[in-house]
């Protein structure tokens, strides 16, 4: 049967209609858990999670006090490790490579997997040693070699201009939030490819706190960045993804716009919007 | 959640309801008015206009505030962008409310003609479907909501069959020219007034769901899987 093409102002209203083709990048995951269950001897904490994280992103991790959100940051750099009695079930990938494996070295790994801690930690040193630390340890020897580490890292971590004249002065001397930026510096020494945060400006005031989120907008052009918050607003300003964990199991990961505007779980809903939590 | 965000939505709450009411009334009374005229009840209409107004502008200042000082997210922040968004829609109905009692008032003034059954059935839509987007958003209800703007159809299609009867009188009577382009005038305003009713009806789907489903075309304003 002879069908009738559509006039063309029919085709030209149905062109119209159509959504606008968006050709995406292609997604790359820096790292990803798969089924990851975690113990603490007989005591489980972390459920079957998956989760994939994105390359040169931020992706915040939140939920309430005792969820696993931290466990969970640690078995990305295998942290755990430290504490006797600890086991997992399932993987967590870096590049495709599970990080968990025999084969696999724990300094190189967390060379590669840097982080930053809650309470900032500087080593009873000096400025420039606790930033070619890592790099020393690594077996970098030249001096001005190690010299250019120290300068461009703590230029990364936005603070070379404060210290630059008292490199030799000892890190204590320096107030809370210059020394956790001291110690982003010396995590980014080792010119990782992802930078974990445990909650790194719980413990600053506010202008420190905006220091810290700034340096992460900046960071995340070069870096891929996973962050633990206790903060809903500093998770919905600085990153990109955010995932719910609760009781051990991640409840939903979403775009951090959509997930604090419309997120798809109710539990998440209440979380967020503080009726529980 | 803070006590403070609590005691803030339900005053918000309140006092977009009470806004709700005011303007329903409003409009109601508008469209009463064209079967009969009555130059007091225009004054008084313009009167609550103007305290619309004022509601209006208090409503969009306290969202801001909360927004300020709280940061809602997620339901708690649809709310406020759908406060901010209705109470500017129901002020707009209360202008058209005012413009329909001003053509009633026009219609006084001159030669008598015969208001088209048709207004009455499309003003009487119309109403519906304000009453049932107000509904729509105190019962959180998206299903309501999408029903209310599958109305908008039949509204347009009342103004299309009204204006071509309009234009057949005028053409066999020129002396109600004047009267008929009053009525064309109402019919145009109510047509608008249950235009406002689905963009309120929208932003409850918003609000509900958490989509946005304004300038879709009909078919989007079935239920869509997420």
């Amino acid at each position: 049967m002879k069908t009738t093409p559509p006039s063309p102002s029919t085709v030209d209203a149905q062109e119209r209609e159509k959504p606008p083709v968006l050709r995406e990048a292609p997604v790359t995951f820096r790292l990803e858990t798969r089924n990851l269950s975690f113990y603490y001897g007989a005591s489980q904490a972390l459920f079957d999670v998956s989760l994939p994280i994105r390359e040169r992103s931020v992706t915040a991790l939140i939920g309430p006090s005792g969820c696993g959100k931290s466990t969970f940051l640690r078995t990305l750099n295998r942290m755990n490790d430290l504490i006797d009695g600890t086991r997992h079930l399932g993987e967590v990938l870096l590049d495709g490579q599970d990080i968990y494996a025999p084969e696999i070295d724990v300094v190189k790994l967390r060379k590669r997997v840097g982080m930053v801690f809650q309470k900032s930690n500087p080593f009873p040193k000096s400025i420039f040693a606790n930033v070619a630390f890592g790099p020393s340890l690594a077996g970098t020897r030249d001096k001005n070699e190690l010299a250019e580490i120290v300068e461009s890292s703590l230029r990364r971590a936005a603070i070379w201009d404060e210290v630059k004249d008292r490199l030799k002065e000892s890190a204590l001397n320096l107030s809370g939030g210059q020394q956790q930026r001291l110690c982003i510096a010396r995590a980014l020494a080792t010119n990782p490819e992802v930078v974990l945060m445990d909650e790194p400006a719980s413990a600053l005031d506010p202008a420190s706190t905006a220091h810290i989120e700034n340096l992460i907008f900046e960071l995340k052009e070069n870096y891929t960045i996973v962050i633990v918050t206790h903060n809903m607003q500093q998770a919905g300003r600085v990153s990109d993804w955010t995932a719910f964990f609760y009781e051990g199991h991640l409840v939903e990961l979403g775009e951090t716009k959509r997930l604090f505007t419309s997120p798809r779980k109710k539990q998440t809903e209440d979380y967020i919007t503080g009726r529980f939590g | 959640m803070s006590i403070h965000l609590v005691h803030d939505m339900e005053t918000l709450h309140r006092n977009i309801l009470s806004m709700c009411a005011m303007v329903e009334d409003l409009v109601h009374r508008a469209v009463a008015e064209l079967d009969r005229p009555d130059a007091e009840l225009t004054h008084e209409l313009v009167t609550r206009d103007d305290e619309i107004d004022r509601r209006e502008v208090q409503l969009e200042e306290d969202c801001l505030k909360i927004l300020a000082l709280h940061q809602p997210v997620a339901v708690d922040l649809r709310r406020i962008a759908t406060v901010m968004k209705i109470s500017a829609e129901l002020e707009r109905v209360a202008d058209l409310g005012v413009n329909i009692s001003e053509r009633a008032a026009g219609l006084a003034a001159g030669p008598e003609i015969a208001i088209p059954d048709k207004l009455h059935y499309m003003a009487q839509t119309a109403l519906d479907m304000l009453h049932r987007s107000i509904d729509s958003y105190v019962e959180m209800d998206s299903v309501l909501a999408r029903k209310v703007c599958e109305q908008d159809d039949v509204v347009d299609q009342f103004n299309r069959e009204i204006i071509t009867e309009l234009i057949q009188v005028m053409h066999a009577s020129p002396n109600l020219i004047e009267p008929a382009m009053y009525l064309f005038s109402a019919a145009r305003h109510v047509e608008r007034v249950a235009d406002h009713a689905t963009n309120i009806a929208e932003q409850v789907v918003y609000l509900v769901e958490g989509e946005i489903i304004r300038h879709r075309s009909e078919q989007h304003h079935g239920s869509v899987e997420s």
